[in-house]
C-alpha cells in the first residue's frame, strides 16, 4: 500500500513537472482558476492549459469544501442529520430537506397525510424558484450583467422572508422532520406566497427583457459549452443542465413522489444543449413552480401534518407531552434513540433544483443509519466540464460554468 | 515677466488637477449612486463631515445624497497599505499607474469649455492650451494610455494581469483606428476646401452654431462614440478588467493609491472622452441646434462652462447607465467588432462625406 502511495505522487510530480517545462517552452500556458476566483462559484478549482486564450486541457479539482457529511450521518440519529442537509445544496435547503426525509420515509415505508405531502411540494417548489433565480443571477453576473443579478436577488430575499415565517429561518430551515414537518403553516402565510407569486412575474419578465434578447448576451450563450444528448446522458447529468440537452427527464413526471402527480406542470427541454438553452430551461421552470405553487395553495388540503400514527417516529405535539403520560414516553423515546427505522436499504431520489438528489441509506434498525451516501447532481454535472471546456476561451469557461450552475457545498458534501 | 508666465502655467497645471480630480471622484459618486438607483438600491448614504453634516435639513440631505462619500473614498486609497508584492517588476509596476493617468491630465488643457464674447462680439474660446492641432493632440496623447494597461499587465508578473494587459493593448489599438476615421468627416465638414483648415476643437464648435455635427453626422457619431466606450474599457468592452474572467485583468495586484490612480485615470478617460464628444458632435456649449449662445461678458462665460459640463455629465450618465445594464462582449467578438463593423463602417462613412461635401461644393 505503502509503495503504491509514493509512486501515485511520483507520477503527480513527474505530470506537473512536464507541464511546467511545457510552460516554459512557450506552448501552453497553466492557469490555475480557483479555488478562489469569482467566478467558480465557491471553491471549484480548475487547471486550465491555454494556448493564447483557448482552453486546451481543464482538469476540475474538487474537495475544498468537503466535510464528510456522509460519515458524520452515521453517528446521529436520522433527525439530527437534517440540518446537515441544509448545508449540501445551501441554495435550496427546503428541497433537500425534503429529499432526506422522503428517503427516510421510502425506508420506514410510512405515508405521511395529504397536508404534509402538499406542504413539502410548496417548499421545494418555492426552494427551487429561489436557487434557479440565484443561478440566473449568476450566471447574468459572470456575463458581467450585474442588475440583474441584484434584480433576482431582491426576489429571492422576499422568499427568504416567507421562509423566515414558516421555519424560523432564512438560510438553514431544517424544516422537516422524519414522518412531518417541523410545524404547520402559519396563519394567513399561503395568502402572502400567492401575492408573492403575483408580483414575481412581472419581475421575471424584466429579467427576461434584459437578457434573452440581448444580441451580447445571445453572442455568449448562443452555441457555447454544447453537450450533445449523448454526453449528457453518459455523463449522468440531471435536473436542468440534463434537459437542456433535449431529454425530457425530471424525476416528478417520470416517479412522482410527494404528490406531484396531483399537480399540472410542462417539463420544459432545450435543442441543442449549449448555455443559452440550459438558460432558457431555468428561466421556463421557474414560471412552471410558480404554476405549481398557485395549485398547491389552492387545492391545500387540511388535516394533520405529520403521520400521527407512527409512534415510534415522530415525536407528538408538546402541548400532548406536557400532559399526557404516553405522549411523554413516546417524545423521550424519539428524542434519545431517534426514530426507529426497520432494516433494509433504500435509494431515493427526488428532482432538486440542480438535478437528482438521492440518498442511499443502508439500516440495521434502530434510530441511527448504518450507512449512507449521497448522490449529489452538482459532482455529476460538473464532471462533464473535461469534455466540453476544450476549444472554448476563458470567458467561455466562465460562461459554461455560469450555465451549468453547481453549488459546491453538495458537490463536496 | 518671465516669472509670472512660469506661475500662471503652473496655477493652470493645478487647477486641470485639482478640477479634474473633483469631476472625477463625483463620477465615481455618480456610479455608485446611479448603479444603486437601476439595481433598486440605496447608495452611499452614511459619510457625513463634523459640522456641515450637522446643518440640520441640509446637512441630512446632503448625507444622505453620499456628497461627502467621494472625500471617504479618496482618504480611504491615501490611508492604506501600500503594499509592492515581491514577485513584480518594481520600477514598472510603480510606473504603470502614473502613465495612465497622465495622458488624461494632459489631453483635458485642449479641449475647451466655454467662451467668452467681449462687446464688440469678437468670441474666445475659454481652453488652458488652443492648439491649432487640438484634435489631433488628444488622439496621440491619449493613446498613450494603453501603456499604463500594458505595463502593468507586465510588470505584475501574474498570469490574469497578462491576459488583461495583452487584451487591453490589443483592443485599444483596434479601435484608436475606427475612432479617428470616424473623426475625419467632421473636420472635412468644418474645413471648407480650398479655404485655411485647422484641427482646432474650437472651430468645430463654432461650426455647430447652428445644427449640432450628431445631426448631420449621426454615423460618424455613433461610431465615435462606441469607439469611446471600447478605449475607455468601460462595459461591454472591459476586457482589460474582466473581474469575472480575470478577476481584475491589470490591476489584480494593485493595491491602496497605486490602484487609486487606475481608477482615477479611468474616470477622467471617460469624462474627457465625453468632452470631446461633446465639442465635435452635440454642439459644445451652445444650448440647442439651433440655438446659439450669444450672451456677453462674464455672465456669458459662466453660462456657457454651465452648459458644457451639463452636457458632459449627461454623456457620463449614459456611460453608467450602459455599464449596469449590458453583460460583457468576449474578447474576440470585441476584435471582430473593431475591426469587420466598426473600421468598414468608418472608411464607406468617410468616403460618403468625401463625396457629399464634394458635391456641395461644385453645386455652390
Amino acid at each position: 500500500m505503502a509503495k503504491e502511495a509514493t509512486e501515485v505522487s511520483y507520477g503527480d510530480v513527474l505530470n506537473r513537472v512536464t507541464r511546467r517545462e511545457d510552460e516554459m517552452q512557450f506552448d501552453k500556458l497553466s492557469l490555475s482558476m480557483g479555488p478562489s476566483h469569482p467566478s467558480t462559484h465557491g471553491v471549484l478549482r480548475l487547471i486550465l492549459d491555454l494556448d493564447g486564450e483557448v482552453v486546451t486541457r481543464c482538469e476540475p479539482v474538487v474537495g475544498y469544501l468537503h466535510r464528510g457529511d456522509e460519515k458524520i450521518a452515521e453517528n446521529m440519529t436520522y433527525n439530527q442529520f437534517v440540518p446537515y442537509t441544509d448545508r449540501l445544496d445551501y441554495l435550496a435547503p427546503l428541497a433537500n430537506n425534503v429529499a432526506y426525509a422522503l428517503a427516510v420515509e421510502k425506508l420506514a415505508k410510512l405515508e405521511v397525510p395529504a397536508r404534509c405531502q402538499a406542504i413539502r411540494v410548496l417548499v421545494s417548489e418555492m426552494s427551487r424558484i429561489s436557487a434557479h433565480l440565484m443561478g440566473l443571477g449568476a450566471y447574468a453576473l459572470d456575463l458581467g450583467a450585474m442588475t440583474v443579478f441584484l434584480y433576482t436577488f431582491t426576489e429571492r430575499e422576499k422568499l427568504y422572508t416567507l421562509f423566515e415565517e414558516l421555519t424560523g429561518a432564512r438560510f438553514t430551515t431544517s424544516y422537516t422532520r422524519i414522518g412531518g414537518v417541523a410545524r404547520d403553516l402559519p396563519e394567513g402565510w399561503l395568502r402572502k406566497v400567492e401575492k408573492f407569486c403575483d408580483q414575481f412575474l412581472p419581475v421575471l419578465d424584466d429579467c427576461s427583457n434584459l437578457l434573452t434578447r440581448n444580441r451580447i448576451f445571445l453572442d455568449r450563450a448562443e452555441g457555447i459549452g454544447v453537450i450533445s444528448k449523448e454526453d449528457a446522458v453518459g455523463y449522468g447529468l440531471t435536473g436542468p443542465n440534463l434537459r437542456g440537452s433535449g431529454v425530457a427527464t425530471d424525476l416528478r413526471k417520470d416517479c412522482p413522489y410527494s404528490g406531484y402527480e396531483n399537480y399540472e406542470f410542462d417539463v420544459p427541454i432545450g435543442t441543442k444543449g449549449d448555455c443559452y438553452d440550459r438558460y432558457l430551461v431555468r428561466f421556463e421552470e421557474m414560471r412552471q413552480s410558480v404554476r405549481i405553487v398557485r395549485q398547491v395553495v389552492k387545492s391545500m388540503p387540511d388535516g394533520p401534518w405529520y403521520a400521527e400514527d407512527a409512534k415510534k417516529i415522530f415525536a407528538p405535539p408538546k402541548d400532548k407531552i406536557m400532559t399526557s403520560m404516553e405522549e411523554l414516553i413516546q417524545n423521550f423515546m424519539i428524542v434519545t434513540q431517534g426514530p426507529q427505522m426497520p432494516e433494509g436499504e433504500v435509494y431515493f431520489e427526488a428532482e432538486n433544483p440542480k438535478g437528482a438528489l438521492g440518498f442511499y441509506i443502508v439500516s440495521k434498525g434502530g434510530g441511527v443509519p448504518y450507512r449512507m451516501k449521497i448522490r449529489s447532481p452538482s459532482f455529476c454535472n460538473l464532471s462533464v466540464l473535461p469534455k466540453v471546456a476544450p476549444g472554448c476561451l476563458i470567458a467561455d469557461v466562465v460562461s459554461v460554468l455560469g450555465s451549468l450552475d453547481f453549488v459546491m457545498g453538495e458537490c463536496d458534501r | 515677466m518671465e516669472f509670472t508666465t512660469l506661475l500662471i502655467i503652473i496655477a493652470q497645471g493645478l487647477a486641470v488637477i485639482a478640477v479634474l480630480m473633483t469631476f472625477c471622484s463625483y463620477a465615481v459618486l455618480a456610479e455608485r449612486k446611479v448603479s444603486a438607483w437601476i439595481q433598486g438600491r440605496v447608495g452611499p448614504n452614511r459619510t457625513t463631515l463634523p459640522v456641515i453634516g450637522a446643518i440640520p435639513i441640509i446637512g441630512p440631505i446632503l448625507t444622505r445624497l453620499g456628497v461627502f462619500q467621494p472625500m471617504a473614498d479618496g482618504l480611504k486609497f491615501l490611508f492604506k497599505e501600500d503594499l509592492t508584492p515581491g514577485h513584480v517588476n518594481r520600477n514598472l509596476f510603480i510606473l504603470a499607474p502614473v502613465l495612465a493617468l497622465i495622458p488624461a491630465l494632459v489631453t483635458v488643457t485642449v479641449v475647451p469649455f466655454g467662451q467668452y464674447v467681449t462687446e464688440a462680439g469678437e468670441v474666445f474660446p475659454l481652453v488652458l492650451a488652443d492648439l491649432d492641432i487640438g484634435i489631433l493632440f488628444i488622439l496621440a496623447v491619449s493613446s498613450l494610455g494603453v501603456y499604463g494597461i500594458i505595463l502593468a499587465g507586465w510588470a505584475s508578473n501574474n498570469k490574469y494581469s497578462f491576459l488583461g494587459g495583452f487584451r487591453g493593448s490589443a483592443q485599444m489599438i483596434s479601435y484608436e483606428l475606427a475612432m479617428g476615421l470616424s473623426v475625419l468627416p467632421v473636420f472635412m465638414w468644418v474645413n471648407a476646401p480650398g479655404g485655411e483648415s485647422a484641427l482646432n476643437l474650437h472651430a468645430v464648435v463654432q461650426t455647430q452654431e447652428g445644427v449640432w455635427l450628431a445631426i448631420w453626422q449621426p454615423l460618424s457619431a455613433f461610431i465615435f462614440l462606441i469607439a469611446l466606450f471600447a478605449e475607455t474599457n468601460r462595459l461591454p468592452f472591459d476586457m482589460p478588467e474582466a473581474e469575472t474572467e480575470l478577476v481584475g485583468g491589470f490591476h489584480t495586484e494593485y493595491g491602496s493609491f497605486k490602484f487609486g490612480l487606475f481608477f482615477v485615470a479611468e474616470y477622467a478617460h471617460i469624462i474627457i472622452g465625453s468632452a470631446v464628444f461633446v465639442v465635435l458632435f452635440l454642439g459644445g456649449w451652445h444650448l440647442l441646434p439651433g440655438v446659439p449662445l450669444r450672451i456677453e461678458g462674464l455672465l456669458g462665460a459662466i453660462v456657457s462652462v454651465g452648459i458644457f459640463v451639463a452636457k458632459v455629465a449627461a454623456l457620463v450618465f449614459v456611460f453608467i447607465w450602459v455599464r449596469w445594464t449590458l453583460p460583457r462582449f468576449r474578447y474576440d467578438q470585441v476584435m471582430a467588432l473593431g475591426w469587420k463593423v466598426l473600421l468598414p463602417l468608418a472608411i464607406a462613412n468617410l468616403i460618403f462625406y468625401a463625396l457629399v461635401i464634394a458635391a456641395i461644393d461644385s453645386l455652390i
